[in-house]
């Protein structure tokens, strides 16, 4: 009687379990693994449902073993003395090469899989290569200018991708340690100061996916984030010519008022307007904005200018700039720009109401 | 003979305080090691709690990004160098000389220097918060921890205690290494020795071996940070990636020294409450060395990502799933010793069982981050804690909660109360599970770890809610542990000497044992030398302290020291001086401390031996 509401009470929590396990995949949910769109995290996942049902066996076996143990042996009688066994040395020997052997077995996928992530296709395109740069608490990303193989082009925080192509990233790292994942392309290779890490992957269907940074890098290490985005080759290929197009210069007063203040609140200092570099120059302090009114994110993915198509918002990218402008620090504490700029750091030098509103005017005009 | 200049004598039979400072009591040490490391535990609980509020919604403002940077910095270094290690300590501290049969552990003095240095390093690291605690993770990797990173005296002072930690874990390593070596009563062979001792002894061994390779990088790193070196700095040709290795090939060992004493404590455990012997000591005693050995090879697991390139991760990948092997033994070595046994699921037995259900989890998710490819997307997301924390608290904490348990009656002199035990045995072992179980999800929905808040549209708030409700559950549990251990201890029935019908030797003796433990050292002929003594006198109950009924006159014993104490205190002035070497005179505290220190340990070695019964004994 006992033993039967012990087993329905452990079949119960089993089912609940399990039924548990199974809804916690997400595939939809913007950074899930679950959701693989592209080769490398294909065979990523695959490999991590190879060693999910092993493991899910073993531990079926092994807990069921030790719950039937707990419920058939236990004390009926105090005085009771078991069989005082030792041991059992060809128990012991299956025990240990049977798991032995399963994990050699495991050992052959998981080694095929190592290199295929660590060697980007032979068909990847020089013009496919890009750089991506890790800064506290931004990602830099260059790529080689197709016009000119002396220089590259630099932008921020969205990362445009063309669909079907494989894309091969070269990490780097200005300050600390920080990680590039994006997890529905792949799984993450770490950006290390002087170290030159590299990694591929590609996105097999157009869309928006989701980056962090993965290695804790500082103060704003949960506010650092990026978007890449797959498009077919061909915008791929506009969205660069665009991107390599120096800030739009206006003819509005309203704007050019706005580009006065940006050169004389200093902002020049740390943020560049035109967008082709030597070839491995050293960067700027803070994000490219030549093109910021086009982005779909501000702050490295913290502040959302656009809806889920992509197309920018113009009374949100205004209330975002407006919103960094005011107090970059509530955004992102401990950014460089609160604790660098002279319009953060000297009160006399504080930025007025009139020339946020100008330099809002002026930035989010730089499509 | 020479003496110190003063001639200061020792303490002669000191009570109250006093006692408890001069003590070098084995006894007495253990369980000044154990309140202080179950009250750093809860200081550590208090760290996640405010963590886990933090989180339990999307973009919540509890705690501010600084603080939660300085808590998940301070909760894992407090709970691996102030809860665990210590915990463990404590165990091995009251425990080994019961078990093998001696009257204290070899070198009384450094043990109890052990203890003081330990408080020392331990008050250092929890009073940084005042000013502001380190916030470069437990793991403190390079370049964060650099003077330009962070300028604050946060990551001096975790430097310094985390140095000081290790002079109290290397002191109390050797001692017992030579303990077990030396002092195991006649008989105990040393495949004789209870399973507790031995994996203590396997794990003083590591510590031996580990603490070096942290001390030289920890040394590194504050020459760096004091003296303008490079060892860490990019700019000048140094390696942020030097420290990682140096640091996890430490860091690697350091996680079997803090599972090895949990698992020889469940192997106490379940031969008593099963009474039947482990199944296969043999094959357990040899699993932990091979753990132990194979602990060494497998490091650059966590630094999969780091870029060491795809051979490089391919060697670790095999390594790290080969240790699968000899942990899985001992799982199904336990199993073995239950199987066809006679269970009394007592506080401490469930505890035990608790441990293998939780243990067995975590090893699985080991398993699938040693699969490098796989692990490239687990890194660093919650499916890490949520591996972590089912070995560690699923694992060793619960590991350490059946010996708290187990061994009550024997350090207390008292019963706990079962009912009371049960209670939040549940509680803490379904908080365990309401808590870390979700992380898996969200860890594997793309959460990463070390972030103080997250945006609402992730579809990660559910999940990290249930967790942060189980926390509360654990909260629960562990205060009925705190009011049944502390109530009964000094209220409780009191304890016979061996109330669970035990197999080892520290239950032949009173509860709690008189000072000098054994009133005859015990002649062994047998692995579970207790229980075959019981078995050979047809049961028969055994007096409390039986033998030659002189009630321990003629036993000479190891006397009280003011010098450890003395020693641990200028080092602890050292610390602080070499953190703010700056005051009056540069580098002045520092020296004082030194000085104290150093004085402290000439008296302790040619202090006199005055014990007033002894008459004519120079020795």
């Amino acid at each position: 009687m006992r033993l039967q509401k012990i087993s329905k009470t452990s079949f119960l929590i089993a089912t609940t379990l399990l039924t548990l396990l199974i809804t916690a995949c997400y595939p939809d949910h913007n950074q899930s693994t679950f959701g693989p769109q592209g080769p490398v995290a294909k065979s990523q996942l695959d490999l991590f449902w190879w060693i999910f049902w092993g493991g899910l066996v073993v531990f079926v076996l092994v807990e069921g073993a030790l719950v039937y143990a707990m419920i058939k042996f236990r004390v009926r009688s105090e005085s009771d003395i078991p069989a005082q066994t030792h041991g059992n040395t060809r128990l012991e020997i299956i025990w240990t090469a049977i798991p032995a052997l399963l994990l050699l077995i495991i050992m052959v996928p998981t080694i095929n899989g190592l290199f295929y992530m660590y060697e980007a296709p032979k068909t990847t395109k020089p013009e496919h290569t890009l750089e991506a740069i890790g800064h506290q608490w931004w990602f830099e990303f260059r790529y080689p200018d197709p016009t000119n193989s002396e220089k590259e082009i630099v932008t921020a925080n969205e990362v445009y991708i063309p669909v079907g192509y494989p894309v091969a990233i070269n990490l780097e790292s200005v300050d600390v340690i920080h990680s590039f994942w994006v997890p529905k392309l792949a799984g993450k290779t770490d950006m290390v100061p002087s170290e030159g890490n590299f990694m591929w992957f590609q996105a097999d269907e157009p869309g928006e996916y989701y980056g962090q940074c993965a290695e804790y890098c500082g103060t704003s290490h949960a506010n650092m984030k990026f978007k890449v985005i797959a498009v077919p080759e061909p915008d791929f290929k506009s969205w660069l010519q665009v991107q390599s197009n120096p800030a739009l210069e206006s003819s509005d007063p309203l704007v050019q008022e706005g580009a006065g203040v940006f050169k004389s609140a200093g902002c020049t200092g740390c943020h560049a307007t035109k967008t082709v570099v030597n070839k491995g120059s050293k960067g700027r302090v803070g994000p490219n904005l030549a093109h910021v009114a086009s982005r779909r994110n501000l702050a490295a993915g913290m502040l959302r200018n656009s809806d889920e198509n992509g197309s920018v918002n113009a009374a949100l990218l205004q209330k975002n700039l407006r919103t960094w402008l005011q107090d970059p620090n509530e955004v992102k504490p401990g950014n460089l720009m609160s604790s660098g700029a002279q319009v953060y750091t000297d009160p006399d030098k504080k930025l007025t109401e009139e020339q946020i509103s100008q330099l809002v005017h002026y930035l989010s005009s730089l499509k | 003979m020479s003496t110190f200049p003063i001639s200061i004598p020792r303490p002669v039979h000191p009570t109250g305080i006093w006692g408890w400072f001069t003590t070098v009591d084995h006894k007495r040490i253990g369980i000044l090691y154990g309140v202080t490391a179950f009250i750093m535990f809860l200081t550590g609980g208090v760290e996640a709690i405010l963590m886990r509020v933090q989180l339990a919604g999307p973009e919540l403002d509890i705690v501010s990004a600084a603080v939660f940077n300085q808590l998940f910095t301070m909760h894992g270094t407090t709970m691996i160098f102030l809860a665990v290690m210590p915990l463990s300590a404590a165990f091995f501290n009251f425990i080994i000389p019961l078990q093998i049969g001696a009257r204290d552990v070899a070198f009384p003095r450094l043990n109890a220097f052990s203890y003081w240095t330990f408080l020392a390093g331990a008050l250092m690291l929890k009073l940084s918060w005042i000013g502001g605690a380190t916030d470069a993770g437990w793991f403190g990797y390079a370049p964060l921890t650099s003077v330009a990173q962070n300028p604050g005296t946060g990551i001096d002072f975790w430097i310094i205690s985390l140095q000081i930690l290790g002079i109290a874990s290397l002191a109390a390593s050797f001692n017992f290494i030579v303990t077990v070596i030396n002092m195991r009563a006649p008989g105990m062979t040393m495949m004789r020795l209870p399973l507790f001792t031995w994996m203590s002894f396997i794990t003083a061994i590591l510590l031996v071996l580990a603490f070096p390779v942290i001390t030289v990088a920890l040394i590194e790193l504050t020459f760096d940070r004091y003296f303008m070196f490079n060892f860490f700095n990019v700019a000048n040709g140094g390696s942020v990636v030097l420290w990682q290795h140096l640091f996890w090939v430490f860091g690697h060992p350091e996680v079997y020294i803090l599972i090895l004493p949990a698992m020889g404590i469940v192997s106490e455990v379940l031969p008593v409450f099963s009474k039947k012997p482990l199944f296969g000591y043999k094959t357990v005693v040899l699993a932990g060395i091979i753990i132990a050995f194979m602990g060494w090879m497998v490091w650059s697991h966590h630094m999969f990502t780091v870029g060491l390139g795809a051979v490089a991760n391919a060697v670790f990948t095999v390594t790290t799933m080969l240790i699968a092997v000899p942990t899985g033994i001992k799982v199904f070595n336990w199993l073995g010793t239950i199987w066809g046994g006679s269970i009394r699921f007592t506080t401490p037995m469930l505890f035990s069982l608790g441990f293998i259900a939780m243990f067995l989890m975590g090893g699985i998710s080991g398993v699938m981050h040693a699969v490098s490819p796989s692990d490239a997307q687990q890194q660093d997301t919650y499916f890490i804690p949520a591996h972590l924390h089912y070995v560690l608290f699923g694992g060793a904490i619960m590991g350490i909660l059946s010996g708290i348990f187990y061994w009550f009656p024997k350090y207390s002199g008292k019963m706990y109360s079962e009912r009371q035990g049960k209670i939040s045995f549940w509680l803490i072992m379904i908080g365990q599970n309401v808590t870390f179980f979700p992380m898996h999800f969200v860890g594997l929905d793309g959460m990463p770890r070390r972030i103080y808040t997250y945006a609402d549209n992730m579809g990660w708030n559910f999940w990290n809610g249930v967790t942060t409700g189980g926390a509360f559950i654990l909260v629960l549990g562990f205060l009925l542990v705190v009011d049944n251990i502390g109530r009964h201890w000094k209220n409780g029935e009191p304890a016979p000497s061996d109330p669970w019908d035990a197999r080892t030797l520290e239950w032949s003796i009173s509860s709690p044992p008189p000072e000098y433990n054994f009133e005859e050292i015990p002649i062994v002929r047998s692995l579970d030398a207790w229980w075959e003594t019981k078995q050979g006198e047809a049961h028969k109950e055994v007096p409390a302290s039986g033998g030659s009924g002189e009630n321990g006159h003629d036993i000479h014993l190891p006397q009280p020291s003011y010098w450890p104490f003395v020693s641990a205190a200028g080092l602890f002035i050292a610390a602080y001086g070499v953190v703010f070497n700056d005051l009056l005179i540069p580098w002045g505290l520092a020296a004082i401390g030194l000085t104290i220190g150093f004085v402290g340990v000439y008296a302790w070695s040619l202090e006199p031996v005055n014990d007033p019964e002894e008459e004519d004994s120079t020795h």
